[in-house]
């Protein structure tokens, strides 16, 4: 199968474009950034250099997983339900496009702002730390194994929030139940990087390069496992 | 191949094409069901390339269902089909959608975005070439070169229906689809459209278009058939007309005959007549054209004051109530 990349570009630009002007898009995709950067700014500014010590037991950079995790939710929950509620759906599949096509290029159009977004808070927050936290504690939190967890991790996360959310998208017909599901489903994941990032879960390299691998297995699956559950026939006329 | 004579049959409804002209849709015994419900049945016609063929149906009768399957955007089932020159197939889906384009009731635009932003994105997804081009030169053909920033948003529903046939022009069609293309349309925006369509058939571009407007199918479309879920009948609306109602001529004198029987009677041109009023007179013909110049002479040769002699015009409109009207009286009660 060959796949048109003017086709993907153009979904991506259309998404990112649309995007930028859905003002209740804009403000979910916010909220959970704002969430999970308070709280490690929160704890470490309120730890006193004599117990920066206990912060080596935590992986509180991993804690903040949780963005790139739940930010996709909601854009990939939109991708199809949302097409579909505002009519916009059978014109673009009147097109030549390909299933697989449109849902690459609704995974790339969810992944960009997702990774971007997820990046720039971690950037805000190391730098907050460098920056105005005790010399201690930015020593105890900055931990250079952590930040690279983080950088890998963070799109392969997002990678699989994404398949879940259009997964889930592609069977709802309401976008509020669609990303209501696709936050349910992706609690485990936020769970697990919890307990990692709380030391509940003790994180060890076998363990750091198990998940990756899982991960990448799971997002090269995504696609082929969800693109049979895009139904044209059941998604134009309603039938079930 | 449908015959002379025989206005309804029930399978193959076929009309003889140019032998050197393929043509643009060939349906055969095309059939579609959803679940327990049959949308469409055993349905057959041709369309030949540059014709500007109506389908008419009550609601419910399957038109976009036929619009949907020839579009591949649901699958037949059973039956086969030829879309501009390609067996309907899953396999030939995607070419098939390259050489086609649909206007579904519904624009479907991005209202967020721009008239410009969406045919942008239109012209990508069809991958046409010198997209720049082709846009403006849509843009221009549907009179919107001046709103081609605003928000697609805020445009009224005519103008967005402009957009939608202007997004569905881009890739130069062989067969365009139009599914009620002027539902909810005010009667300026309805002209509009119409004239739309009679540019695009002069260009000589394929056009299935399905209605509930009886006189827009009558002004525009060289064919016509009628569905509701099998296809009812099908041909030029004239022709329509012509084998479903009687040729009549009306006749309006001053005073009423004395004796029309003598009048009527021994013309040859004349089948029948009956009254129609007091000084109205319906006379059945086979050739309005022979039978009314036989008629005058005999109504003047009568010493009658004839006020007007006219052939009877059934609409669309009386065809269409008729098959209608017939299958309600033929269901099951």
């Amino acid at each position: 199968m060959r796949i048109s990349w003017r086709r993907v570009r153009a979904i991506v630009r259309k998404e990112l474009r649309e995007y930028r002007r859905h003002g209740s898009v804009l403000v979910a995709t916010a909220i959970f950034p704002v969430i999970f950067l308070i709280q490690p700014l929160f704890v470490v500014f309120m730890v006193h250099s004599a117990t920066a010590a206990l912060l080596e037991q935590w992986h509180l950079l991993l804690y903040m997983l949780g963005i790139p995790v739940l930010t996709p939710a909601i854009l990939a929950a939109y991708a199809v339900a949302g097409e579909r509620q505002q009519g916009s759906l059978e014109p673009v599949l009147t097109t030549p496009i390909r299933r697989e096509e449109f849902l690459l290029a609704k995974a790339l159009a969810a992944l960009v702002p997702s990774v971007v977004i997820a990046y720039g808070v971690y950037a805000v927050f190391l730098a907050c730390v460098a920056l105005f936290a005790q010399p201690d504690v930015a020593v105890a939190v900055l931990r250079p194994p952590d930040i690279v967890a983080q950088l890998l991790l963070t799109p392969l996360l997002a990678g699989w929030s994404i398949w879940v959310g259009i997964a889930i998208s592609a069977r709802s017909s309401d976008v509020r139940v669609a990303q209501q599901l696709s936050l349910l489903a992706d609690l485990p994941v936020l769970l697990v990087t919890s307990l990692i990032a709380f030391n509940a879960i003790h994180l060890t390299l076998a363990l750091a390069v198990a998940l990756t691998a899982v991960l990448l297995i799971a997002d090269t699956l995504g696609w082929r496992i969800v693109s049979p559950m895009f139904n044209r026939e059941r998604l134009i006329s309603s039938t079930r | 191949m449908m015959p002379d004579g025989d206005m309804r049959l029930p399978g193959d409804m076929r009309l003889p094409l140019a032998a050197d002209k393929s043509p643009a849709l060939s349906v055969s015994h095309l059939s579609k069901r959803f679940g327990d419900r049959l949308a469409l049945d055993d349905v057959s016609f041709d369309v030949g390339r540059g014709e500007v063929f109506g389908v008419l149906g009550p609601n419910g009768a399957g038109k976009t269902t036929a619009v949907r399957t020839l579009g591949t955007l649901i699958a037949p089932t059973s039956g086969s089909a030829t879309v501009a020159g390609l067996a309907l197939t899953s396999e030939n889906g995607v070419e098939i959608r390259r050489r086609i384009a649909i206007m579904p009731e519904s624009p479907g635009l991005y209202l967020r975005l721009s008239v410009l932003e969406n045919l942008e994105c239109f012209a990508d997804l069809y991958e046409v070439p010198e997209a720049r081009d082709r846009i403006e030169h849509a843009l221009r053909l549907m009179g919107l070169t001046d709103r081609a920033r605003d928000a697609s948003g805020s445009l009224s529903k005519g103008l967005r229906q402009r957009v939608a046939l202007a997004r569905a022009l881009l890739s130069e069609p062989e067969v365009l689809f139009l599914d009620e293309p002027t539902a909810g349309l005010d009667p300026v925006a309805v002209r509009e459209v119409h004239e739309l369509i009679v540019g695009l058939r002069e260009r000589g571009v394929t056009t299935f278009l399905t209605t509930h407007r009886l006189e827009e199918a009558e002004r525009l479309c060289d064919r016509v058939a009628i569905l509701n879920t099998t296809l009812r009948t099908i041909g030029r609306p004239d022709e329509l007309r012509d084998k479903l109602f009687t040729r009549t001529l009306t006749v309006r004198t001053l005073e009423g005959l004395p004796e029309p029987d003598r009048v009527f009677g021994g013309l040859s041109a004349v089948d029948g007549w009956r009254r129609d009023g007091s000084a109205g007179y319906i006379l059945t013909v086979s050739d309005p054209e022979v039978a009314a110049p036989d008629v005058t002479r005999a109504l003047v040769a009568a010493g009658a004051d004839v006020l007007s002699i006219s052939e009877s015009r059934h609409s669309l409109e009386d065809v269409y109530l008729e098959l209608i009207d017939e299958e309600k009286e033929a269901a099951p009660a």
